[in-house]
Protein backbone atom coordinates (compact mmCIF):
# COMPACT_ATOMS: atom_id res chain seq x y z
CA UNK A 1 0.00 0.00 0.00
CA UNK A 2 0.93 3.65 -0.25
CA UNK A 3 2.65 5.72 2.40
CA UNK A 4 1.83 9.35 3.10
CA UNK A 5 4.53 11.77 4.27
CA UNK A 6 3.35 15.05 5.79
CA UNK A 7 5.76 17.77 4.65
CA UNK A 8 7.35 20.25 7.04
CA UNK A 9 8.00 23.52 5.21
CA UNK A 10 7.83 27.30 5.49
CA UNK A 11 5.50 27.76 2.47
CA UNK A 12 8.57 28.36 0.27
CA UNK A 13 10.95 25.47 0.89
CA UNK A 14 10.75 22.01 2.36
CA UNK A 15 12.59 21.62 5.64
CA UNK A 16 15.33 19.02 5.34
CA UNK A 17 13.51 16.93 7.98
CA UNK A 18 10.94 16.20 5.25
CA UNK A 19 13.68 14.67 3.07
CA UNK A 20 14.82 12.44 5.95
CA UNK A 21 11.24 11.34 6.52
CA UNK A 22 10.80 10.43 2.84
CA UNK A 23 13.88 8.17 3.16
CA UNK A 24 12.21 6.42 6.08
CA UNK A 25 9.04 5.98 4.00
CA UNK A 26 11.10 4.28 1.28
CA UNK A 27 11.67 1.37 3.68
CA UNK A 28 7.89 0.80 3.76
CA UNK A 29 6.63 1.35 0.22
CA UNK A 30 7.60 2.38 -3.29
CA UNK A 31 4.43 4.44 -3.59
CA UNK A 32 5.23 7.50 -1.50
CA UNK A 33 2.88 10.48 -1.53
CA UNK A 34 3.95 13.84 -0.13
CA UNK A 35 1.24 15.99 1.45
CA UNK A 36 1.89 19.73 1.55
CA UNK A 37 -0.55 21.84 3.53
CA UNK A 38 0.18 25.55 3.28
CA UNK A 39 -0.53 28.93 1.78
CA UNK A 40 0.62 30.05 -1.70
CA UNK A 41 2.56 26.85 -2.19
CA UNK A 42 2.44 26.54 -5.98
CA UNK A 43 6.20 27.00 -6.31
CA UNK A 44 6.84 24.62 -3.44
CA UNK A 45 4.67 22.01 -5.16
CA UNK A 46 6.65 22.45 -8.40
CA UNK A 47 10.02 22.01 -6.71
CA UNK A 48 8.79 19.06 -4.63
CA UNK A 49 7.61 17.04 -7.62
CA UNK A 50 11.21 16.45 -8.67
CA UNK A 51 12.01 14.42 -5.54
CA UNK A 52 12.83 11.05 -7.00
CA UNK A 53 11.21 8.85 -4.36
CA UNK A 54 7.90 10.75 -4.40
CA UNK A 55 5.23 9.38 -6.75
CA UNK A 56 2.54 11.95 -6.01
CA UNK A 57 2.51 15.40 -4.44
CA UNK A 58 -0.81 16.26 -2.79
CA UNK A 59 -1.43 19.95 -2.28
CA UNK A 60 -3.89 21.75 -0.09
CA UNK A 61 -3.36 25.46 -0.66
CA UNK A 62 -5.35 27.85 1.52
CA UNK A 63 -4.62 31.08 3.36
CA UNK A 64 -5.83 29.57 6.63
CA UNK A 65 -3.03 26.98 6.38
CA UNK A 66 -0.30 29.63 6.40
CA UNK A 67 0.74 29.05 10.02
CA UNK A 68 0.26 25.30 10.44
CA UNK A 69 -2.38 25.43 13.16
CA UNK A 70 -2.86 21.70 13.94
CA UNK A 71 -6.58 22.10 14.68
CA UNK A 72 -6.99 23.03 10.99
CA UNK A 73 -4.55 20.63 9.35
CA UNK A 74 -5.31 17.45 11.31
CA UNK A 75 -8.83 16.82 9.87
CA UNK A 76 -7.47 17.24 6.32
CA UNK A 77 -4.88 14.53 6.99
CA UNK A 78 -7.25 12.13 8.74
CA UNK A 79 -9.63 12.51 5.82
CA UNK A 80 -6.98 11.05 3.47
CA UNK A 81 -5.96 8.23 5.81
CA UNK A 82 -8.01 5.37 4.37
CA UNK A 83 -5.76 5.30 1.29
CA UNK A 84 -2.60 4.63 3.26
CA UNK A 85 -0.93 1.93 5.34
CA UNK A 86 1.36 4.43 7.10
CA UNK A 87 1.37 8.19 7.70
CA UNK A 88 4.74 9.70 8.59
CA UNK A 89 5.80 13.14 9.78
CA UNK A 90 9.16 14.39 11.04
CA UNK A 91 9.65 14.20 14.79
CA UNK A 92 10.26 17.94 14.96
CA UNK A 93 8.13 20.38 16.96
CA UNK A 94 6.01 20.57 13.77
CA UNK A 95 5.31 16.82 13.62
CA UNK A 96 4.99 16.39 17.39
CA UNK A 97 2.39 19.15 17.47
CA UNK A 98 0.37 17.75 14.60
CA UNK A 99 0.41 13.96 14.25
CA UNK A 100 -0.97 12.92 17.68
CA UNK A 101 -4.06 15.02 16.84
CA UNK A 102 -4.49 12.99 13.65
CA UNK A 103 -4.11 9.78 15.67
CA UNK A 104 -6.94 10.93 17.95
CA UNK A 105 -9.22 11.57 14.97
CA UNK A 106 -8.42 8.09 13.58
CA UNK A 107 -8.56 6.40 17.01
CA UNK A 108 -5.17 4.72 16.59
CA UNK A 109 -2.03 4.82 18.72
CA UNK A 110 0.85 6.73 17.20
CA UNK A 111 4.44 5.50 17.46
CA UNK A 112 6.68 8.46 18.31
CA UNK A 113 10.18 9.29 17.19
CA UNK A 114 11.19 6.12 15.36
CA UNK A 115 14.89 5.64 14.65
CA UNK A 116 14.61 2.42 12.66
CA UNK A 117 12.18 0.33 10.60
CA UNK A 118 12.46 -3.46 10.93
CA UNK A 119 9.43 -4.33 8.80
CA UNK A 120 5.98 -3.03 7.84
CA UNK A 121 4.79 -3.40 11.42
CA UNK A 122 7.93 -3.37 13.59
CA UNK A 123 9.76 -0.22 14.53
CA UNK A 124 12.64 0.91 16.74
CA UNK A 125 12.35 3.90 19.04
CA UNK A 126 14.37 5.33 21.90
CA UNK A 127 12.79 5.60 25.35
CA UNK A 128 14.12 7.17 28.56
CA UNK A 129 15.94 9.85 26.56
CA UNK A 130 17.78 7.26 24.52
CA UNK A 131 19.00 5.33 27.58
CA UNK A 132 17.05 2.34 26.30
CA UNK A 133 15.98 1.26 22.82
CA UNK A 134 12.56 -0.31 22.34
CA UNK A 135 11.43 -2.61 19.50
CA UNK A 136 7.68 -2.32 19.06
CA UNK A 137 5.12 -4.06 16.89
CA UNK A 138 1.58 -3.08 16.02
CA UNK A 139 -1.32 -4.51 14.03
CA UNK A 140 -3.47 -1.39 13.75
CA UNK A 141 -5.38 -0.58 10.56
CA UNK A 142 -3.03 2.32 9.92
CA UNK A 143 0.33 3.20 11.43
CA UNK A 144 1.06 6.80 12.36
CA UNK A 145 4.67 7.54 13.13
CA UNK A 146 6.91 10.49 13.75
CA UNK A 147 10.41 9.95 12.40
CA UNK A 148 13.63 11.17 14.01
CA UNK A 149 15.27 13.02 11.09
CA UNK A 150 18.88 12.37 12.13
CA UNK A 151 18.33 8.60 11.97
CA UNK A 152 17.62 8.56 8.23
CA UNK A 153 19.64 9.99 5.32
CA UNK A 154 18.23 12.87 3.33
CA UNK A 155 16.70 11.69 0.03
CA UNK A 156 17.66 13.13 -3.35
CA UNK A 157 15.74 16.25 -4.31
CA UNK A 158 16.06 15.77 -8.05
CA UNK A 159 15.47 13.18 -10.74
CA UNK A 160 11.77 12.62 -10.22
CA UNK A 161 8.60 13.82 -11.88
CA UNK A 162 5.72 13.20 -9.52
CA UNK A 163 2.08 13.83 -10.33
CA UNK A 164 0.51 16.77 -8.51
CA UNK A 165 -2.98 16.55 -7.07
CA UNK A 166 -4.86 19.45 -5.52
CA UNK A 167 -7.28 18.66 -2.74
CA UNK A 168 -9.84 21.05 -1.36
CA UNK A 169 -9.52 22.71 2.01
CA UNK A 170 -11.81 21.46 4.76
CA UNK A 171 -12.61 24.29 7.14
CA UNK A 172 -12.89 23.71 10.87
CA UNK A 173 -13.99 26.11 13.55
CA UNK A 174 -10.76 27.10 15.26
CA UNK A 175 -10.36 29.43 18.21
CA UNK A 176 -6.59 29.83 17.93
CA UNK A 177 -5.02 32.68 16.01
CA UNK A 178 -1.39 33.10 15.10
CA UNK A 179 0.24 36.21 16.58
CA UNK A 180 3.93 36.11 15.70
CA UNK A 181 7.02 33.97 15.39
CA UNK A 182 10.33 34.99 16.92
CA UNK A 183 12.95 33.32 14.77
CA UNK A 184 16.63 34.01 15.24
CA UNK A 185 18.11 34.90 11.88
CA UNK A 186 21.43 33.38 11.00
CA UNK A 187 23.41 32.67 7.86
CA UNK A 188 24.83 29.54 9.44
CA UNK A 189 23.45 26.07 8.62
CA UNK A 190 20.39 24.79 10.47
CA UNK A 191 21.35 23.09 13.74
CA UNK A 192 19.41 19.88 13.11
CA UNK A 193 20.91 19.48 9.69
CA UNK A 194 24.47 20.85 9.73
CA UNK A 195 27.51 18.74 8.77
CA UNK A 196 29.46 20.30 11.63
CA UNK A 197 28.13 21.58 14.97
CA UNK A 198 30.13 23.68 17.43
CA UNK A 199 28.46 23.75 20.86
CA UNK A 200 29.24 25.80 23.92
CA UNK A 201 28.54 25.17 27.58
CA UNK A 202 28.82 26.92 30.88
CA UNK A 203 32.59 27.07 30.36
CA UNK A 204 31.99 29.98 27.96
CA UNK A 205 31.10 32.04 31.07
CA UNK A 206 28.95 34.68 29.32
CA UNK A 207 27.12 35.52 26.12
CA UNK A 208 29.91 37.78 24.80
CA UNK A 209 32.31 34.86 24.84
CA UNK A 210 29.99 32.92 22.54
CA UNK A 211 31.42 35.17 19.82
CA UNK A 212 34.49 32.94 19.97
CA UNK A 213 32.30 29.99 19.04
CA UNK A 214 30.63 31.89 16.23
CA UNK A 215 34.07 32.64 14.76
CA UNK A 216 35.03 28.98 14.92
CA UNK A 217 31.65 27.93 13.50
CA UNK A 218 32.06 30.31 10.57
CA UNK A 219 35.51 28.86 9.79
CA UNK A 220 34.00 25.37 9.63
CA UNK A 221 30.68 26.35 8.04
CA UNK A 222 29.14 24.90 11.18
CA UNK A 223 25.93 25.43 13.11
CA UNK A 224 26.16 26.69 16.68
CA UNK A 225 24.63 24.75 19.55
CA UNK A 226 24.64 25.01 23.33
CA UNK A 227 24.16 22.96 26.46
CA UNK A 228 21.14 23.45 28.66
CA UNK A 229 23.39 25.01 31.30
CA UNK A 230 24.49 27.69 28.84
CA UNK A 231 20.91 28.34 27.75
CA UNK A 232 19.61 28.49 31.33
CA UNK A 233 22.41 30.91 32.21
CA UNK A 234 21.13 33.19 29.46
CA UNK A 235 24.24 32.99 27.24
CA UNK A 236 22.22 32.02 24.15
CA UNK A 237 18.60 31.35 23.08
CA UNK A 238 16.78 28.09 23.78
CA UNK A 239 16.48 27.28 20.08
CA UNK A 240 20.22 26.49 20.18
CA UNK A 241 19.89 23.91 22.92
CA UNK A 242 21.17 20.41 22.13
CA UNK A 243 19.99 17.58 24.36
CA UNK A 244 17.04 15.72 25.76
CA UNK A 245 15.10 18.94 26.30
CA UNK A 246 16.46 20.58 23.15
CA UNK A 247 17.38 19.36 19.70
CA UNK A 248 18.71 15.99 18.65
CA UNK A 249 21.70 16.33 16.34
CA UNK A 250 23.92 13.79 14.60
CA UNK A 251 26.46 15.72 12.52
CA UNK A 252 29.67 14.33 11.04
CA UNK A 253 31.64 16.45 13.49
CA UNK A 254 30.46 17.71 16.87
CA UNK A 255 32.78 19.98 18.83
CA UNK A 256 31.77 20.38 22.49
CA UNK A 257 33.46 23.41 24.02
CA UNK A 258 33.31 23.98 27.77
CA UNK A 259 30.54 21.37 28.10
CA UNK A 260 30.85 18.92 31.00
CA UNK A 261 28.62 16.29 29.37
CA UNK A 262 25.49 15.88 31.49
CA UNK A 263 23.40 12.83 30.52
CA UNK A 264 20.69 15.12 29.20
CA UNK A 265 23.17 16.79 26.81
CA UNK A 266 24.69 13.48 25.65
CA UNK A 267 21.17 12.25 24.76
CA UNK A 268 21.04 14.92 22.07
CA UNK A 269 24.44 14.47 20.42
CA UNK A 270 25.95 11.04 21.09
CA UNK A 271 24.91 9.79 17.63
CA UNK A 272 27.36 12.26 16.05
CA UNK A 273 29.99 10.52 13.89
CA UNK A 274 33.06 12.25 15.37
CA UNK A 275 32.96 14.00 18.73
CA UNK A 276 35.60 16.45 19.93
CA UNK A 277 35.61 17.66 23.53
CA UNK A 278 37.53 20.70 24.72
CA UNK A 279 37.40 21.21 28.46
CA UNK A 280 39.93 22.20 31.08
CA UNK A 281 38.44 19.75 33.58
CA UNK A 282 40.04 16.40 32.79
CA UNK A 283 37.32 14.66 34.84
CA UNK A 284 34.47 16.00 32.67
CA UNK A 285 32.23 13.07 31.58
CA UNK A 286 32.18 14.39 28.01
CA UNK A 287 35.69 12.89 27.60
CA UNK A 288 34.20 9.39 28.12
CA UNK A 289 32.39 9.57 24.79
CA UNK A 290 34.67 11.88 22.80
CA UNK A 291 36.77 10.53 19.94
CA UNK A 292 39.28 13.32 20.48
CA UNK A 293 39.66 15.07 23.81
CA UNK A 294 41.70 18.19 24.49
CA UNK A 295 42.17 19.20 28.10
CA UNK A 296 42.85 22.87 27.73
CA UNK A 297 41.56 26.35 28.50
CA UNK A 298 39.03 27.02 25.76
CA UNK A 299 39.88 30.73 25.64
CA UNK A 300 43.36 29.75 24.44
CA UNK A 301 42.39 26.69 22.43
CA UNK A 302 39.65 28.19 20.24
CA UNK A 303 41.74 31.07 18.81
CA UNK A 304 44.56 28.55 18.23
CA UNK A 305 42.21 26.21 16.35
CA UNK A 306 41.07 29.09 14.18
CA UNK A 307 44.71 29.92 13.45
CA UNK A 308 45.51 26.30 12.59
CA UNK A 309 42.51 26.09 10.27
CA UNK A 310 43.67 29.26 8.50
CA UNK A 311 47.12 27.70 8.08
CA UNK A 312 45.60 24.55 6.60
CA UNK A 313 43.56 26.59 4.17
CA UNK A 314 46.67 28.52 3.10
CA UNK A 315 48.56 25.30 2.46
CA UNK A 316 45.67 23.95 0.37
CA UNK A 317 45.27 27.10 -1.70
CA UNK B 1 -11.67 29.36 36.69
CA UNK B 2 -11.04 25.71 37.47
CA UNK B 3 -7.74 24.14 36.44
CA UNK B 4 -6.98 20.43 36.07
CA UNK B 5 -3.38 19.21 36.01
CA UNK B 6 -2.41 15.75 34.77
CA UNK B 7 0.55 14.21 36.55
CA UNK B 8 2.57 11.06 35.82
CA UNK B 9 4.78 9.09 38.19
CA UNK B 10 8.08 8.25 36.48
CA UNK B 11 11.59 7.08 37.27
CA UNK B 12 13.39 10.10 38.74
CA UNK B 13 15.38 11.98 36.13
CA UNK B 14 18.62 11.57 38.11
CA UNK B 15 18.40 7.76 38.21
CA UNK B 16 20.74 5.85 35.90
CA UNK B 17 18.41 3.79 33.70
CA UNK B 18 18.97 0.03 33.70
CA UNK B 19 17.52 -2.30 31.07
CA UNK B 20 16.15 -5.54 32.56
CA UNK B 21 18.30 -8.58 31.90
CA UNK B 22 15.44 -10.38 30.11
CA UNK B 23 15.06 -7.35 27.78
CA UNK B 24 11.38 -6.96 28.68
CA UNK B 25 11.73 -3.34 29.70
CA UNK B 26 13.45 -0.91 32.03
CA UNK B 27 13.95 -1.65 35.73
CA UNK B 28 11.40 0.35 37.76
CA UNK B 29 11.48 -1.70 40.97
CA UNK B 30 13.48 -0.26 43.88
CA UNK B 31 14.40 2.90 42.02
CA UNK B 32 13.47 6.42 43.04
CA UNK B 33 10.22 7.61 41.43
CA UNK B 34 9.13 11.23 41.10
CA UNK B 35 6.70 13.57 39.42
CA UNK B 36 7.46 13.73 35.69
CA UNK B 37 9.55 16.96 35.46
CA UNK B 38 7.45 18.97 32.97
CA UNK B 39 4.32 17.94 34.93
CA UNK B 40 5.90 19.81 37.87
CA UNK B 41 5.92 22.91 35.67
CA UNK B 42 2.21 22.31 35.01
CA UNK B 43 1.53 22.05 38.76
CA UNK B 44 3.55 25.20 39.44
CA UNK B 45 1.63 27.14 36.77
CA UNK B 46 -1.71 26.06 38.22
CA UNK B 47 -0.62 27.13 41.71
CA UNK B 48 0.52 30.49 40.32
CA UNK B 49 -2.84 30.99 38.62
CA UNK B 50 -4.53 30.41 41.96
CA UNK B 51 -2.17 32.79 43.76
CA UNK B 52 -2.92 35.44 41.12
CA UNK B 53 -6.63 35.03 41.82
CA UNK B 54 -7.31 33.71 38.32
CA UNK B 55 -8.08 30.16 39.41
CA UNK B 56 -10.38 29.32 42.31
CA UNK B 57 -9.92 25.54 42.29
CA UNK B 58 -6.93 23.52 41.09
CA UNK B 59 -7.01 19.74 40.98
CA UNK B 60 -4.55 17.07 39.90
CA UNK B 61 -5.18 13.69 38.28
CA UNK B 62 -2.89 10.71 37.88
CA UNK B 63 -3.38 7.27 36.38
CA UNK B 64 -1.50 4.35 37.88
CA UNK B 65 -1.34 1.94 40.78
CA UNK B 66 -1.63 2.92 44.47
CA UNK B 67 1.95 4.18 44.49
CA UNK B 68 0.91 7.05 42.22
CA UNK B 69 -0.64 8.60 45.34
CA UNK B 70 2.92 9.88 46.07
CA UNK B 71 2.97 12.23 43.10
CA UNK B 72 -0.55 13.46 43.85
CA UNK B 73 0.46 14.18 47.47
CA UNK B 74 3.50 16.02 46.13
CA UNK B 75 1.24 18.10 43.89
CA UNK B 76 -0.99 18.94 46.88
CA UNK B 77 2.09 19.85 48.94
CA UNK B 78 2.97 22.31 46.15
CA UNK B 79 -0.49 23.86 46.41
CA UNK B 80 -3.02 21.73 44.49
CA UNK B 81 -6.39 21.66 46.34
CA UNK B 82 -7.44 18.04 45.77
CA UNK B 83 -6.51 15.01 43.69
CA UNK B 84 -8.00 12.11 41.78
CA UNK B 85 -6.20 8.79 41.24
CA UNK B 86 -7.53 6.64 38.44
CA UNK B 87 -6.36 3.23 39.53
CA UNK B 88 -4.88 1.02 36.83
CA UNK B 89 -2.49 -1.91 37.20
CA UNK B 90 -1.46 -1.72 33.57
CA UNK B 91 0.58 0.95 31.87
CA UNK B 92 -1.60 2.88 29.47
CA UNK B 93 -0.70 4.17 26.03
CA UNK B 94 -1.21 7.89 25.34
CA UNK B 95 -4.53 7.35 23.51
CA UNK B 96 -5.99 5.48 26.49
CA UNK B 97 -4.55 8.07 28.91
CA UNK B 98 -6.25 10.85 26.96
CA UNK B 99 -9.57 8.96 26.87
CA UNK B 100 -9.37 8.42 30.63
CA UNK B 101 -8.60 12.09 31.25
CA UNK B 102 -11.51 13.09 29.00
CA UNK B 103 -13.95 11.19 31.20
CA UNK B 104 -12.60 12.92 34.31
CA UNK B 105 -12.76 16.29 32.50
CA UNK B 106 -16.36 15.71 31.38
CA UNK B 107 -17.23 15.20 35.05
CA UNK B 108 -15.07 17.92 36.63
CA UNK B 109 -15.58 20.53 33.87
CA UNK B 110 -12.32 22.45 34.25
CA UNK B 111 -11.73 25.56 32.13
CA UNK B 112 -8.06 24.80 31.61
CA UNK B 113 -6.06 21.55 31.45
CA UNK B 114 -2.30 21.68 32.02
CA UNK B 115 0.22 18.86 31.71
CA UNK B 116 3.87 18.29 30.84
CA UNK B 117 4.75 18.23 27.16
CA UNK B 118 6.21 14.75 27.47
CA UNK B 119 6.77 12.01 30.02
CA UNK B 120 10.45 11.26 30.45
CA UNK B 121 9.91 7.50 30.53
CA UNK B 122 8.29 6.59 27.21
CA UNK B 123 8.97 10.01 25.59
CA UNK B 124 5.82 9.83 23.46
CA UNK B 125 4.83 13.51 23.53
CA UNK B 126 1.22 12.80 22.51
CA UNK B 127 -1.28 12.92 25.36
CA UNK B 128 -2.03 16.67 25.40
CA UNK B 129 -2.48 16.83 21.66
CA UNK B 130 -4.79 13.77 21.63
CA UNK B 131 -6.81 15.09 24.56
CA UNK B 132 -7.26 18.45 22.89
CA UNK B 133 -8.57 16.72 19.75
CA UNK B 134 -10.93 14.44 21.73
CA UNK B 135 -12.35 17.44 23.61
CA UNK B 136 -12.30 19.63 20.50
CA UNK B 137 -10.58 22.30 22.57
CA UNK B 138 -7.71 24.55 21.43
CA UNK B 139 -4.25 23.03 21.80
CA UNK B 140 -1.12 24.82 22.93
CA UNK B 141 1.96 22.62 23.03
CA UNK B 142 5.41 23.12 24.55
CA UNK B 143 4.47 26.45 26.14
CA UNK B 144 7.10 28.59 27.84
CA UNK B 145 4.85 31.55 28.67
CA UNK B 146 1.18 31.87 29.62
CA UNK B 147 -0.97 34.92 30.17
CA UNK B 148 -4.73 34.80 30.74
CA UNK B 149 -6.82 37.98 30.46
CA UNK B 150 -10.62 38.20 30.19
CA UNK B 151 -10.96 34.62 28.98
CA UNK B 152 -8.27 35.24 26.36
CA UNK B 153 -5.20 33.02 26.49
CA UNK B 154 -1.84 34.22 25.21
CA UNK B 155 0.85 31.57 24.90
CA UNK B 156 4.43 31.34 23.71
CA UNK B 157 5.45 27.96 22.33
CA UNK B 158 9.01 26.63 22.09
CA UNK B 159 9.44 25.54 18.45
CA UNK B 160 12.57 24.37 16.62
CA UNK B 161 13.04 27.74 14.94
CA UNK B 162 12.53 29.85 18.08
CA UNK B 163 9.29 30.96 19.69
CA UNK B 164 5.74 31.05 18.34
CA UNK B 165 3.12 33.31 19.94
CA UNK B 166 -0.55 32.33 19.72
CA UNK B 167 -3.79 33.72 21.05
CA UNK B 168 -6.61 31.37 21.94
CA UNK B 169 -9.50 31.04 24.37
CA UNK B 170 -10.73 28.89 27.22
CA UNK B 171 -11.34 26.04 27.60
CA UNK B 172 -7.97 24.84 26.35
CA UNK B 173 -5.36 22.10 26.76
CA UNK B 174 -1.82 23.37 27.26
CA UNK B 175 1.35 21.27 27.51
CA UNK B 176 4.25 22.75 29.45
CA UNK B 177 7.92 23.10 28.55
CA UNK B 178 10.54 23.12 31.30
CA UNK B 179 11.10 26.82 30.55
CA UNK B 180 7.60 27.83 31.65
CA UNK B 181 8.56 28.41 35.30
CA UNK B 182 10.66 27.11 38.17
CA UNK B 183 8.66 24.61 40.26
CA UNK B 184 8.69 25.37 43.98
CA UNK B 185 9.89 22.96 46.62
CA UNK B 186 7.21 21.69 48.96
CA UNK B 187 7.91 22.88 52.50
CA UNK B 188 7.61 20.45 55.40
CA UNK B 189 4.46 22.11 56.83
CA UNK B 190 2.87 21.96 53.38
CA UNK B 191 3.82 18.29 53.02
CA UNK B 192 2.06 17.64 56.35
CA UNK B 193 -0.99 19.66 55.26
CA UNK B 194 -1.15 17.80 51.94
CA UNK B 195 -1.73 14.53 53.81
CA UNK B 196 -5.13 15.86 54.89
CA UNK B 197 -6.23 17.12 51.48
CA UNK B 198 -8.88 15.01 49.65
CA UNK B 199 -7.64 12.23 47.35
CA UNK B 200 -10.40 10.41 45.50
CA UNK B 201 -9.75 7.02 43.91
CA UNK B 202 -11.58 5.73 40.83
CA UNK B 203 -11.12 2.23 39.39
CA UNK B 204 -10.32 2.53 35.68
CA UNK B 205 -12.46 -0.53 34.94
CA UNK B 206 -15.57 1.44 35.92
CA UNK B 207 -14.96 4.01 33.16
CA UNK B 208 -15.85 1.75 30.23
CA UNK B 209 -12.96 2.61 27.95
CA UNK B 210 -10.65 0.41 25.94
CA UNK B 211 -7.33 0.47 27.76
CA UNK B 212 -5.70 -2.45 25.96
CA UNK B 213 -2.27 -1.98 24.40
CA UNK B 214 -2.23 -1.40 20.65
CA UNK B 215 1.54 -1.60 20.56
CA UNK B 216 3.50 -4.65 21.67
CA UNK B 217 7.01 -4.23 23.01
CA UNK B 218 9.10 -7.04 21.52
CA UNK B 219 12.28 -6.19 23.38
CA UNK B 220 14.11 -3.36 25.08
CA UNK B 221 17.87 -3.20 24.74
CA UNK B 222 20.67 -0.95 25.89
CA UNK B 223 21.81 1.63 23.39
CA UNK B 224 25.14 0.95 21.72
CA UNK B 225 27.90 2.26 23.98
CA UNK B 226 30.25 4.85 22.67
CA UNK B 227 33.86 4.26 23.58
CA UNK B 228 36.18 7.00 24.72
CA UNK B 229 38.73 7.88 22.08
CA UNK B 230 42.10 9.49 22.66
CA UNK B 231 43.36 12.61 24.38
CA UNK B 232 45.39 14.87 22.14
CA UNK B 233 48.26 16.94 23.49
CA UNK B 234 47.60 20.23 21.79
CA UNK B 235 45.55 22.10 19.23
CA UNK B 236 47.96 21.29 16.41
CA UNK B 237 47.55 17.56 16.98
CA UNK B 238 43.77 17.92 17.21
CA UNK B 239 43.49 19.73 13.89
CA UNK B 240 45.86 17.22 12.23
CA UNK B 241 43.77 14.29 13.52
CA UNK B 242 40.53 15.85 12.33
CA UNK B 243 42.02 16.55 8.93
CA UNK B 244 43.98 13.38 8.16
CA UNK B 245 42.62 10.65 10.48
CA UNK B 246 38.91 11.41 10.88
CA UNK B 247 38.81 13.38 7.60
CA UNK B 248 35.96 15.59 8.81
CA UNK B 249 37.44 19.04 8.15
Amino acid sequence: MSVLVVAEHDNKNLKSSTLNTISAAEKLSEDIHLLILGNKIEDLAKSSKSIQLVKKVIICDHEKLENQIPELSSPIISNLAENYSHILAPSSTFGKNLLPRVSALLDVTQISDIIGIESQDTFIRPIYAGNAISYVQTDQKINLMTVRPTSFEKCEETGGDAAVENISFIDSEVKTTFVSREVSKSDRPELGNARVVVSGGRGLENSDNFKLLYDLADKLNAAVGASRAAVDSGYIGNEYQVGQTGKMVAPELYIAVGISGAIQHLAGMKESKVIVAINKDLEAPIFNIADYGLSSDLFQAIPEIIKELDLLNQIES
Amino acid sequence: MKVLVAVKRVVDYKVQIRVKSDNSGVETQNVKMSVNPPDENAIEEAVKLKEQGLANEIISVSIGDDKSQDVLRTSMAMGIDRSILVKSQNTLEPLAVAKTLKIIIDKEKPDLVLMGKQAIDDDSNQTGQILSALLNWPQGCFISNLKIENNKVFISREIDEGIENLETSLPAVLTCDLRLNTPRFASLPNIMKAKKKPLETIDINTLGIDTSSKIKTLKVIEPPKRKAGIMVNDVKELVQKLKYEAKVI
